[in-house]
């Protein structure tokens, strides 16, 4: 019996050696040492022994078991672990493929209004609308621009009717902003506007501005410059300079332009700034006494500023965008750029 | 206004270095536009005095010339024709530069040395036009006192800085010399030269005996005065007078009208001459055009006059269009023996109104309209009469005619120093602000209650405090103010929750492929044809501009279809072809046309889409993405038609009863329209209806207790039966236990009558109170299988 059981352990290990799968190993097991396995066969003729030689071969056989469910458990995970690592392996996939993404992109001058948008709701404004077909009365005669008024040559207009235009700036949303609401206010009104401009690669007979005012009382023209200064900043670069040059607008007084150090110079002198080293940006001034006149605010109490900058102008410094028409020919191969 | 350096020297001590100068009256409110160097490369042209002239001897068409350059006499080989013994002529020496910067060498013609060269005006870099015609193509003739052996540079003030300023509308005064240099002796706190102006009056007339002037329209004209010259000699003007005038952009054409635009130029006041003799009844009547009266102005055209126009009229008929362009009878010719010189002042509103009806725009209208200050027409007319004697052009007759029935006297403004610091931001002491107001011509006058300010009259800019605050504030200098922020008031910045919305829909469609176009507002006519818009359809209702820059531009748009479908065609020729596009943009519809009051301003939003893979079920899942973004859950597609689409392709919109849009595949005629190759989906939605529909409440619902049972069913129904309708009647007949029907399979083919397909759908039952017994699900499901077959006639599958 002693000899059977050791062939047993050594079939069996021979077998488990060979075997190559968890189906097999499982069909061994039980074979080996299930219920009606050959190990329980070989105990049944334990009876036969004599009481001096079973304790002994009782433990040999216990040994054996145990060696046995051993070395089945190491088989065991010794086979998952292969074949983990066989379905590993089979699983590569190449990680270098390119991706095939589907993205959008929101038009560069959406980009610039959303961050002059951001910058100034910052600062406390409200953004604001206001209809682009306008009233002439509000486009020019509330903003102290009466009809034969020579500053009504600089701006081209489309009418409509004799008293119905396109607007050619944001700014009678101030008017019809201040003849609702009462001080303090600080809005910002972006918006399309039109000038009957040809098209070329500076001008567009229908662009893009953003309006600001703020009014209250005993605000300075140094507020506004300050106002306009963090603008630059934030909008160009930290280390943008910036200067404030009279200027004229009939609905403000004093008049500015502001002007900032040239992107592509850097203030030494190019074609871009004109050998000026500057470039305009935007033109603002202190609201004037009639305008606010026009609205129903008394000047002597109230006073403020307004500015308004041109989102196109924007665009081309900060994106060099050398090409107004880009912004409205919509070429995927553009606006994929941004 | 061009202003060449010398001329403004002549004004004022100016000598600082050009880039300081520029940069300093840029920031005092005179923005340099430009800088032009001039005569900058000419080197070495003297003057000569031509001794003795010869034919070469081997050359007919060339002469060998003699010229007396001071220190010595050199000899030169020329092709010139105009020129004889003891000529005046500029000559450039062996080594010389001319105009262009060509050097001039000594060199051998036919044998004969030539020692440098004669030159033309052209050679000089001098604009010909004013001078006689042999000098146009020939050699440059200088008068008998040119100094000969002297640099023609400096004679001819070749060397001079031309100096571009940007000028604003509201500042005429500096349309002028006098005016820039008034500039800059206020910014440099130098002193205006203002030299006295004392005429000799040769001629024993009196002007008052010989003219009589009228002015009619009050309104239009506030002043007018005349002089009268006699013994008038027409000729070219001379050299240097010729030069200022084409440093300034003005073309010389003889003495008399050359002095106009010198005068105007250096003061400002435009100034007219008139053939004295010409002049019916020797009367100047200023009055409005009559509507029938025609004029031939000087640019030989006939001129339509109206009763809303200035003229300037004789006796019997008008002779110019008042401060706009003269008329043909009346100029100045050859043979112009007197001339009435008119120096006046036109109202602004009027000369622009005319010049833009005319379409006639000159030095002088651009000055009047802007409105000038009558208080210089008399000062203007004696500076011409100076030049007049001084050029010998003529003999002045005495006093002038000076007709002005209401004087235009200085504005007085408070001054409050206090109130200017505080529009400024500022602690500028009282004593800089009057020096800076004085050196502008501004005088302070005290009383003891309060201070003025005293404008003088060609400041008719300045009306207010406000004007006043500027004044001092540009000359202090703006780079001078300190950057603050405004006190007191807080306000809180923020965006409306309509533009967060219109954020989010251009978020939502960007992070799905879509890019954002931007398209203008106009559109051309035909664009309704060529989407198959029927003749009575509103959309047709477009506004219409007045003066649009052309046919294709010319209409606000009533839908942005053609549009996207112009972006989408123009992609496609660029070879591009996935396309994903977006618009948010306004269509203009007017209550009534032609308006009579503002339109509604709808904000639309298109969809485009183009591509291998795409499909409508593609851009429904756009919106449906959208609209669930926008937590819109209330919202139907229906079948629909519409012009534009494929009949069987496209649906209409709707949540609650409103109509948000259309989608669709476009037309295949609308396709060819457009030249198109590819399909094209397309949707509009009502942009301002999706962001009023958007729900920002957000309410919690307990999440459910208990279980849910899955059960499918499948029916076979004719082919257009939509199945939406039959989900609507699924939730219908289920009512309360049905929590979501899904669609998860369509099948028409073998096992499928012709002209039917297999729908089928799993349901998901819930009670909100108990587990639902197989009892209460299998109730339920059969009502709904029942209800089905009897709505759309159809057979169950099992
Ligand atoms: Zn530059």
């Amino acid at each position: 019996m002693r000899e059977e059981l050791i062939l047993l352990k050594q079939r069996a290990l021979q077998n488990l050696a060979q075997s190559q799968n968890l189906d097999d190993l499982n069909e061994l097991r039980v074979k080996f040492l299930g219920k009606k396995g050959e190990l329980t066969q070989i105990l049944r003729g334990m009876a036969g022994l004599s009481p001096e030689e079973r304790p002994t071969i009782g433990k040999l056989a216990n040994e054996i078991k145990e060696d046995l469910e051993r070395e089945f458990s190491q088989k065991t995970i010794e086979l998952k672990q292969q074949l983990k690592s066989q379905k590993l392996e089979k699983e590569w996939i190449d990680v270098t493929i390119p991706s095939k993404i589907v993205l959008g992109h929101k038009h560069p001058l959406t980009l610039i209004m959303d961050e002059i948008k951001e910058i100034f709701v910052g600062l406390g404004y409200e953004v604001v609308e206001g209809p682009e077909i306008e009233l002439d009365y509000y486009n020019f005669e509330a903003l102290n621009t009466p009809k034969d008024h020579p500053a009504r040559d600089i701006q081209d207009t489309f009418y409509i009717t004799d008293e119905i235009l396109l607007r050619t700036q944001t700014s009678p949303v101030q008017i019809r902003t201040m003849e609702k609401r009462k001080p303090p206010l600080k809005i910002i009104a972006p918006g399309r506007v039109y000038r009957s401009d040809a098209v070329d690669a500076t001008h567009s007979p229908m662009f893009h501005q953003v309006e600001g005012l703020t009014i209250g009382e005993d605000i300075t023209m140094s507020d506004l410059k300050g106002t306009l200064e963090i603008f630059a900043r934030e909008m160009f670069g930290q280390d943008r300079k910036s200067r404030f040059r009279p200027h004229y607008f009939p609905f403000t007084e004093p008049s500015a332009e502001m002007d900032i150090s040239c992107i592509a110079c850097h203030g030494e002198g190019c074609r871009i700034c004109k050998y000026t080293g500057w470039l305009e940006i935007l033109g603002c001034g202190m609201v004037h006494p009639n305008v606010l006149e026009n609205v129903g605010y008394d000047p002597e109490r109230v006073n403020g500023f307004a500015f308004g900058l041109g989102i196109e102008r924007i665009a081309m410094l900060k994106y060099d965008i050398n090409d107004m028409r880009l912004f409205f020919e919509n070429n995927l191969r553009f606006l994929e750029q941004f | 206004m061009l202003v060449p350096l010398n001329w403004l020297k002549e004004y004022v001590n100016i000598n600082d270095e050009i880039r300081n100068f520029t940069e300093r009256l840029t920031m005092s409110g005179s923005n340099v536009e430009g800088v032009e160097e001039l005569g900058k490369d000419i080197k070495k042209v003297i003057i000569g005095r031509i001794e003795k002239i010869e034919k070469h001897p081997d050359a007919d068409k060339l002469l060998v010339v003699q010229v007396n350059i001071g220190k010595k006499r050199i000899q030169v080989v020329t092709g010139a024709t105009n020129i004889k013994e003891k000529d005046i002529v500029p000559v450039a020496l062996d080594g010389a530069v001319i105009h262009g910067g060509k050097k001039i060498t000594s060199a051998v013609f036919r044998g004969i040395d030539s020692e440098g060269m004669l030159c033309s005006p052209e050679e000089l870099g001098l604009d010909d036009h004013g001078l006689p015609e042999d000098m146009q193509n020939g050699i440059l003739i200088l008068p008998p006192d040119a100094p000969v052996g002297k640099d023609i540079k400096d004679y001819l003030n070749l060397e001079d800085t031309v100096i571009d300023f940007e000028i604003t509308p509201n500042r005429p005064d500096c349309l002028s010399i006098v005016g820039m240099a008034r500039e800059t002796a206020a910014v440099y706190k130098l002193t205006l030269k203002t030299p006295s102006i004392i005429l000799k009056e040769e001629a024993e007339e009196n002007a008052k005996d010989l003219a009589h002037i009228t002015i009619e329209a009050r309104d239009l004209c506030k002043r007018y005065i005349a002089r009268i010259i006699k013994d008038v000699r027409i000729e070219p003007s001379p050299l240097w007078m010729q030069r200022r005038l084409q440093e300034c952009g003005v073309r010389p054409i003889n003495n008399i009208v050359d002095i106009t635009n010198y005068v105007m130029l250096e003061l400002g006041q435009p100034l007219h001459a008139f053939d004295y003799d010409k002049l019916q009844g020797h009367s100047i009547i200023v009055r409005r055009g009559g509507d029938s009266e025609k004029i031939v102005t000087l640019d030989g055209v006939t001129r339509d006059l109206s009763s809303d126009m200035l003229v300037i009229a004789d006796k019997n008929k008008p002779i110019a269009i008042a401060g706009v362009m003269g008329g043909e009878e009346s100029e100045i010719s050859p043979s112009t023996k007197r001339i009435l010189l008119e120096s006046a002042n036109f109202a602004g509103p009027s000369i622009r109104r005319t010049s833009r009806k005319l379409g006639l725009r000159s030095e002088a209208s651009t000055r009047f309209e802007k409105g000038l200050d009558p208080n210089i027409c008399a000062m203007a007319a004696d500076r011409a009469c100076q030049l007049i004697e001084a050029l010998g052009a003529g003999k002045v007759a005495k006093g002038y005619i000076d007709v002005y029935p209401e004087k235009v006297n200085p504005r007085k403004i408070v001054f409050r120093p206090d109130r200017i610091n505080r529009a400024l931001g500022t602690k500028i002491p009282e004593s800089e602000m009057i020096d800076i107001l004085e050196r502008l011509e501004i005088k302070i006058q005290k009383t003891p209650e309060t201070a003025f300010a005293i404008i003088p009259t060609f400041r008719a800019d300045i009306a207010k405090e406000a004007d006043l605050v500027e004044e001092i504030g540009r000359i202090y200098g703006y780079d001078r103010l300190p950057a603050t922020l405004p006190q007191g008031d807080v306000t809180r910045g923020k965006l409306q929750t309509s533009q967060k919305l219109a954020d989010t829909i251009k978020q939502v469609l960007t992070d799905l492929g879509y890019s954002e176009i931007y398209t203008y507002s106009f559109v051309s006519p035909g664009v309704f044809d060529r989407i198959n818009t029927p003749n009575d359809s509103p959309l047709r209702s477009a506004i219409k501009l007045m003066n649009p820059l052309g046919e294709e531009q010319s209409v606000m748009r009533t839908t942005l279809i053609p549009n996207m479908l112009d972006v989408v065609g123009y992609n496609l020729n660029q070879k591009i072809e996935e396309i994903r596009l977006f618009e948010t943009g306004s269509v203009y519809i007017p209550q009534k046309l032609p308006l009579m009051e503002l339109p509604y301003e709808n904000k639309k939003l298109a969809i485009g889409l183009s591509g291998k893979h795409t499909d409508f079920y593609e851009l429904k899942k756009t919106i449906e993405i959208l609209l669930a973004r926008l937590r819109i859950k209330q919202y139907t597609f229906i079948q629909y038609q519409h012009f534009a689409f494929h009949p069987g392709r496209c649906a209409r919109i709707m949540i609650d009863g409103d109509e948000l849009g259309i989608v669709g595949e476009i037309h295949p005629d609308v396709l060819e329209n457009y030249d198109l190759n590819a399909k094209v989906y397309i949707a509009q939605l009502d942009m301002d209806l999706l962001i009023k529909k958007a729900s920002t409440d957000i309410k919690f619902s307990a999440l459910p207790r208990f279980p849910a049972s899955d059960r499918d069913l499948a029916i076979i129904v004719e082919e257009k039966v939509p199945a939406g309708d039959i989900i609507k009647v699924i939730k219908g007949a289920g009512g309360e236990l049905v929590e979501s029907v899904e669609l998860f399979d369509i099948y028409k083919g073998d096992q499928i009558k012709k002209g039917f397909k297999s729908i089928a759908f799993s349901i998901t039952y819930r009670a909100k109170d108990r587990t639902l017994t197989d009892e209460d699900v299998n109730e339920v499901h059969n009502r709904i299988k029942v209800t089905l077959v009897e709505e759309f006639n159809g057979i169950l599958r099992e």
